[in-house]
């Protein structure tokens, strides 16, 4: 079973979440995290894995050879991205613009294009002490693309037999953020009770609705703002499955790498109830 | 010759745009017999790689040089390698194509020999 925490605005307390639910998790069942917050991942600062697997990511890019090309310009024409120009008689790669689709190297009629890994970052995996299957994707810095990394990060053992995995989503509505909900039985949006938390919880909610994946609120900060998060859920039928009082004791925890559970561990039922319930809903 | 020019319309009475890879149009113009034809950019409204595309169509379209208020380095490499010669036209007045043509033949625009600023490339994807 996969779960995914997501919330659009970021510093809602995803990883928050998404570590203490880990945690309660693995009490009872294997348990793998993915930190797909691949332009910054930050949950191993909390889960603090043994981080003993590595592997280079990328995405294939082609090479083009001068001696077998003829510049019929196809390979040009059939890219989306414009990471692949024929002038006169040249043909230049631009690798930051290219997306990796292999549609160039499909349309040469002369075989004149090989693909090469264009590294972007690595993966890296290993084990918490609480013996959670951990893995996080680092994208390099300088990198304008976070989703071929989540891609493969997602893919990494795949035959990995963990009962529930936790899929840690960056922030924001965008493309990282689509790949890595895509696929996930069940969507936990974590916001907070204010203007800005509610404008991205919609676009996430719209996300999943989008891509038929059942969803819960998780209300972070409860007690500042407003209650528009709460009228939001309401008419969209969300529930909202736990909220997590604005406390400063908790914050300074937080920020001092402790998990939510370990400084506030009353809120243990809180997450034993929700994991019973998302687990419910998946199974039902 | 046949100069590119970046415009914000489709006449030689437009204004100049000093934008390249985002530029509304070129106006390709014979600097000899005044003979001109205007195009809209294909890569106005790109994803990505916009600098690229335009570079190719200019390219495509017979321009030998290009006058613009700024070039980005895969724009550059592009025209550079299509042997498109670059000019740069100042982006911070009004000026009309007519304008810029009229600086072009009277030798006023400096070359371009680098790309005059860093890619925009990235974005959401």
């Amino acid at each position: 079973m996969q779960i995914v925490t997501a919330s659009g605005k970021g510093g809602t307390g995803k990883t928050t979440v998404a570590t203490s639910l880990a945690l309660i998790a693995a009490e009872q069942d294997s348990v793998r995290f993915l930190d797909c917050d691949v332009e910054a991942p930050n949950a191993g600062l909390f889960l603090e894995p043994v981080l003993d697997a590595r592997k280079e990511v990328g995405i294939l890019i082609p090479q083009v050879d001068e001696e077998t090309c003829t510049y019929c310009g196809k390979c040009a024409e059939v890219c989306q991205f414009h990471a692949i120009a024929v002038v006169g008689k040249k043909t230049l790669v631009f690798p930051e613009l290219c997306h990796g689709c292999g549609s160039c190297t499909l349309v040469c009629p002369e075989n004149a294009i090989t693909e090469h890994l264009n590294v972007m970052g690595v993966l890296e995996g290993g084990s918490t002490p609480e013996q959670i299957d951990f893995a996080q994707g680092v994208m390099n810095v300088g990198e304008p693309m976070a989703v071929p990394i989540i891609r493969e990060l997602k893919k990494w053992i795949p035959d990995s037999s963990s009962e529930i995995e936790i899929w840690d989503a960056p922030p924001g509505a965008s493309c990282p953020v689509v790949e890595t909900i895509r696929g996930a039985d069940f969507a936990l949006l974590v916001t907070e009770p204010t203007p800005f938390g509610l404008h991205d919880l919609k676009q996430v909610a719209e996300i999943v609705k989008e891509l038929d994946i059942p969803a819960g609120v998780v209300i972070n900060r409860d007690g500042i703002g407003d209650s528009a998060v709460e009228a939001y859920c309401e008419d969209s039928a969300l529930p909202i499955l736990i909220r997590i009082p604005m406390e400063r004791r908790i914050a300074e925890a937080i920020a001092s790498g402790k998990l939510l559970l370990e400084a506030a561990p009353e809120y243990r039922p809180d997450f034993e109830a929700m994991l019973k319930t998302i687990v419910a809903e998946v199974s039902a | 010759m046949k100069l590119a020019i970046s415009i914000s319309g489709k006449k030689l009475s437009s204004p100049f745009d000093a934008r390249f890879g985002r530029a509304a149009a070129f106006c390709i113009v014979d600097t000899e017999t005044g003979k001109w034809e205007a195009f809209d950019n294909p890569a106005l409204s790109a994803s990505g790689g916009a600098g690229v595309q335009a570079s190719q169509f200019v390219a495509e379209h017979g321009a030998e040089a290009v006058a613009s208020g700024a070039f980005g380095p895969n724009a550059f490499d592009t025209l550079d390698a299509a042997n498109v010669e670059m000019y740069l036209a100042p982006g911070n007045k009004a000026h009309t194509a007519a304008e810029v043509l009229e600086m072009f033949k009277a030798g006023q625009l400096p070359k371009a020999e680098a790309a005059t600023h860093e890619g925009h490339h990235g974005g959401s994807h």
